[in-house]
């Protein structure tokens, strides 16, 4: 299990972890896709703002915000991506197919929300 | 060079000219490779170093990889774990910061790979995609109704077949496992790797076997 990319990270009691370090969704809980729209490069697909997922797997190799990186701006900017699942039917309401269709992607962190704070 | 074409060559052809103009992006791609060159950011030799890594990819590691996880429990554990080191094992080298996760096709789930904003592929693996991989109708039509378009490509996923399209938007890319067929145990890994095609490790169609006749 370890190096991998889905894998639990143990906790050790008196390991202070860095700022950002610690994941802020947990597998299985749900999330809302925030529906902004920042000016500049990003990576998250218009179809899928305001959408309710969950997240299956964090993406343990932390990634530089892209909308930071756009303007050359790396630094201290790291995050964890989120493998999310969001059923088809959320989607599309008209989709032909199964309703057990789903769609997955890796969203970062600072796009998705809790439910409760939307 | 005259315009006389006349010289030494077993087979006759037209003179090879380049008549049309470069076009925008052709000439803003040469501007900035001469600039980032110029201002010794990197060097040509780079450059040249990448494309032939990059042409040095193609479907045939991908199928290996399959093959593999098809003979080898322990291996398909380990890449279904970390698609990336799996491959490295076999020696495919990743060149870049991205991370792999293989998609295992089964009975009850059925994986298909997109990239809806750009054209993100697994390219360590497969090489580079296919033209309608990087075209709109598929990258729009994929996550929108994903069965009309298996379809179109002769694929016919069951009702109760969950399909499940992963969209390529980070530094992660997929790979579908696609299932072994069935009546293929008598094959061994070279022939079953010879059965992988790249549109399997898309997810677009699944692997078929036909016994030649005899």
């Amino acid at each position: 299990m370890e190096g991998s990319l889905l894998a639990k990270i143990e906790k050790i009691s008196g390991v202070v972890p860095a700022e950002g370090e610690v994941p802020v969704f947990n597998e299985g809980d749900t999330v809302v896709i925030a529906t902004r729209s920042p000016i500049g490069h990003y990576r998250m697909p218009t179809y899928l703002r305001g959408k309710i997922g969950k997240i299956e797997a964090i993406m343990r190799q932390m990634a530089v915000d892209n909308e930071e990186e756009g303007y050359g701006r790396n630094a201290g900017s790291k995050g964890h991506y989120y493998r999310v699942a969001i059923p088809m039917t959320e989607i599309w309401p008209d989709y032909i197919g199964s309703a057990n269709d789903g769609l997955r992607i890796e969203i970062f962190e600072n796009w998705l929300e809790k439910p409760s704070d939307v | 060079m005259s315009d006389h074409h006349d010289h030494d060559h077993d087979h006759d052809h037209a003179p090879i000219t380049v008549d049309e103009l470069p076009g925008y992006f052709d000439l803003m791609e040469t501007a900035v490779r001469e600039l980032l060159v110029e201002r010794k950011l990197f060097k040509a030799e780079e450059i040249r170093r990448q494309i032939e890594v990059l042409d040095s990819r193609t479907p045939a590691l991908g199928a290996k990889v399959v093959a593999r996880a098809w003979t080898d429990p322990a291996f398909k554990s380990r890449l279904l774990e970390n698609g990336r080191s799996g491959c490295e094992e076999l020696g495919i080298t990743f060149y870049d910061d991205t991370q792999l996760i293989v998609l295992e096709n089964t009975g009850a789930v059925h994986n298909l790979i997109v990239c809806t904003l750009c054209s993100c592929y697994p390219r360590p693996v497969l090489g580079l995609p296919p033209d309608w991989y990087k075209l709109k109708p598929y990258r729009a039509r994929a996550v929108h109704e994903p069965r009309a378009v298996l379809e179109e490509f002769g694929t016919f996923i069951p009702g109760d077949v969950e399909i499940r399209v992963s969209d390529s938007t980070a530094i992660i890319r997929y790979l579908v496992l696609p299932m072994r067929p069935e009546g293929t145990e008598h094959l061994n890994e070279t022939q079953l790797a010879d059965l992988v095609t790249r549109d399997a490790m898309i997810g677009v169609i699944q692997v078929a076997y036909k016994r030649e006749a005899a």
